[in-house]
């Protein structure tokens, strides 16, 4: 039965218990908000791989850099200056740094959703250019006028931050789509870019994610959907919205890759990822890559986060991305503590700076409020 | 009589609803365990169960096609949408099984259903959050809308709302779940179809809806003390419109102004000043005026995002125009 497979450490209550428990946990009309067991993570064995010293410090300065800069966004938000829902992404460093930092800057596509900071970090939007757009200034990426849930940048192939769930799905579809059109009926072989979509367990119970799915692998499209399962959709607990958890398992029926990845491990996540991209570019079609993983912080900066345990946030603080691969970094002697501090610094200096910018950036100026609405403006 | 707050006001409608009918039922995104991204299921899942407090995973569409599904067999479904804005991925199912069946089914079935939640510009959301939903949906047949503005009409439409045998479109604003007023300790109803005289007068009559009646009554007070006597009405039902208070007002006043939040190319106001001009022609000194927001997608920037929507003083200075206008 897959429950003991899912719920890997009530295997043995669940024996002894029988039914009654088992459908407990699988009827979400019964469960309670406490902890549910925790899956079991795939394990990754890191010795598998090689990593230079130069990879190895790019990984963990993006995600420190991802870390840091959304700190400092708790912090603006609270000092009044950004505004409007703001998601933070702490904890899921691994999956953006992983996924992004295994494909081509500029040239492969990003889409992401409301909590699109750290994918376009990662994506090489300048910090500047984030942080400006959070302060509502003309020199954000998105001019003031998408603010935190809709970051853009053409140059970085990032196609958004989309605030509303799953939407983001099918217009990453259309960029693959896009890229396999100018390769296969426009004859471009050098049109082999890969489009990687991210979105949250919540959005694969979203009719657009099985549609997408059904089609992309269909078309063979050069797409990786990335779920970061984070285990919660704002107050819901993903084993109360959705019959079958491993989400993974979902590409199966439409007959595409699926893999399942600890989205706490960089290198776990940057392996699966190097796979997909491959097999995107070769032209053998997609791949569901579902990263287990979870947010240190509320849903967004408006959110009290009363639902979740405290037992299960301890657990998971004890998985942080970040201090993880400085352990592995150390431990293989590609780093020294050292320079991993001084690394740290340098991107404090950074966002100090990025703040800096936006600080001092000008408002958009209010005779331009209709402009951007056609092409022509 | 109880200091209330809207989402409060709004919590006790559904409660005594579900309390009275058993068919009642609440479903959406975080309706349950979370009480509502407004708190206004606040602790019903304890009172009433999961199956009829429901917590439905993020699918939109799917969940409002099955809530009229339900309605049809006998349920009385409320739906709340976290934010209106994201029923858009429910059109179909708002626009073609809501709104049409009963008709396409020659009257067949009812769709007693209540679609409620949050819309409106203010809060610094980006434009996707700050949807005004009342006028894309307008055009629906068979679809009631209403706007609720104060913590007293909030209570009393939802109720009439929830025993309506119709599907009823409910639209609050983010920002007025905290607007704060004694209500009764006795139940009462507000009529869905009525418009709510707010302030009586004689120089013009402002017709508005949401939360813009609140910078209309604060323009009203701005006018008041230049001399000014304006009639402020709430029109409360947005389809149908209720003309009856409207051509009254009219009559009286000879000249109208529409402030509203919606956009104005397709809003809720184009429809107004067709009807009027259709029925009132006559009686107008003045052609009628929109005061609508911006035709743009709601910028994210705060100094934008207030040039978007209509503010106080532009009501003020609009009256002053027009009731100066020679005729
Ligand atoms: C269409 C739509 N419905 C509802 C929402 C409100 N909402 C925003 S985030 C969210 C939860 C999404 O959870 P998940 O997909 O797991 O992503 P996470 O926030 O955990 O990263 C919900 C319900 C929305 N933005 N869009
Ligand atoms: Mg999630």
């Amino acid at each position: 039965m897959f429950i003991l497979q899912r719920f890997h450490d009530c295997k043995v209550e669940l024996n002894k218990r029988g039914y009654k428990i088992a459908s407990k946990i699988c009827n979400n009309l019964d469960t309670t908000d406490s902890m549910a067991a925790e899956r079991t993570v795939p394990k990754f064995d890191s010795s598998s791989i090689k990593i230079t010293r130069e990879e190895g410090l790019m990984l963990y300065e993006d995600m420190v850099l991802g870390r840091l800069f959304e700190d400092k966004c708790a912090e603006m938000y609270y000092r009044g200056r950004m505004f409007g829902f703001v998601h933070l992404y702490n904890g899921q460093e691994a999956v953006s740094t992983g996924v992004i930092r295994a494909m081509r800057r500029d040239e492969d596509f990003v889409s992401s959703t409301y909590r699109d900071h750290v994918h376009a970090l990662s994506a090489g939007v300048p910090a500047r250019e984030v942080m400006a757009e959070l302060f509502g200034k003309a020199t954000g990426c998105s001019k003031g006028r998408g603010g935190s849930m809709h970051m853009f940048s053409a140059q970085h192939k990032l196609l958004g931050g989309y605030a509303f769930v799953a939407e983001g799905i099918p217009v990453a579809m259309g960029a693959a789509y896009q890229s396999k059109y100018r390769k296969d009926a426009l004859g471009d072989a050098s049109a082999d870019q890969v489009t990687a979509c991210f979105f949250g367990d919540g959005a694969s119970n979203n009719g657009q994610f099985f549609e997408c799915l059904n089609m992309s692998a269909l078309w063979k499209l050069p797409i990786i959907y990335v779920v970061e399962n984070n285990k919660w959709a704002i107050g819901m607990a993903h084993d109360r919205a959705t019959s079958q958890p491993e989400i993974y398992k979902k590409a199966s029926v439409f007959s595409m890759a699926g893999v399942e990845v600890d989205g706490m491990d960089v290198l776990a996540v940057r392996a699966a990822a190097q796979e997909a991209v491959e097999r995107a570019r070769a032209g053998e079609g997609p791949t569901l890559i579902e990263a287990l993983t979870y947010r240190f912080r509320g849903h967004s900066l408006a959110d009290p986060d009363e639902l979740r345990s405290a037992e299960e946030k301890e657990y998971w603080a004890t998985k942080d991305p970040i201090t993880r691969f400085a352990d592995y970094l150390t431990k293989q002697k590609l780093a020294t503590a050292q320079e991993l501090k001084d690394l740290d610094k340098k991107v404090q200096e950074i966002i100090n700076d990025a703040v800096a910018f936006a600080e001092s950036s000008p408002e958009p100026d209010p005779s331009e409020l209709r402009r951007y609405i056609f092409a022509e403006d | 009589m109880a200091e209330t707050l809207m989402f409060n006001a709004l919590r006790e409608a559904t409660d005594e609803e579900m309390a009275r009918d058993d068919t009642v039922f609440v479903l959406g995104e975080d309706v349950g365990h979370y009480g509502g991204s407004y708190k206004v299921t606040k602790n019903l899942h304890e009172k009433y169960g999961d199956l009829r407090v429901l917590d439905t995973p993020i699918a939109e569409n799917s969940f409002c096609g099955m809530a009229v599904g339900a309605a049809l067999t006998g349920l009385r479904p409320i739906i709340e949408g976290m934010n209106m804005g994201f029923l858009l991925l429910a059109f179909n199912q708002i626009a073609n099984n809501a709104g049409m069946l009963r008709y396409t089914s020659g009257g067949n079935f009812k769709i007693p259903m209540v679609i409620r939640g949050p819309g409106g510009v203010g809060r610094q959301l980006g434009a996707e959050h700050s949807q005004r939903l009342e006028a894309y949906f307008h055009a629906v047949p068979g679809l009631k809308i209403v706007a609720c503005s104060t913590a007293y009409n909030a209570k009393g439409l939802l109720k009439a709302a929830i025993r309506d045998d119709n599907p009823v479109l409910f639209f609050e604003h983010v920002l007025l779940y905290n607007h704060k007023e004694d209500l009764p300790d006795e139940e009462y109803i507000v009529p869905l179809d009525k418009a709510e005289m707010v302030r009586p007068g004689k120089d013009v009559t402002i017709l508005t809806y949401s939360r813009m009646r609140h910078h209309c009554t604060q323009a009203a007070k701005m006018l008041e003390k230049k001399g000014f006597d304006p009639e402020v009405i709430d029109l409360i039902s947005l389809k149908p419109f209720d003309m009856e208070t409207i051509s009254a007002s009219v009559k009286k006043t000879h000249r109208v102004i529409i402030v509203e939040e919606c956009m104005k190319t397709g809003g809720i106001g184009a429809e107004l000043v067709a009807l009027i001009s259709e029925q009132l022609f006559d009686e107008l000194d003045a052609p009628v005026l929109r005061l609508s927001s911006q035709d743009i997608p709601t910028p994210y920037n705060g100094a934008l995002e207030r040039l978007t929507i209509i503010q106080p003083g532009q009501i003020v200075e609009a009256v002053e125009k027009m009731v100066a206008m020679q005729v």
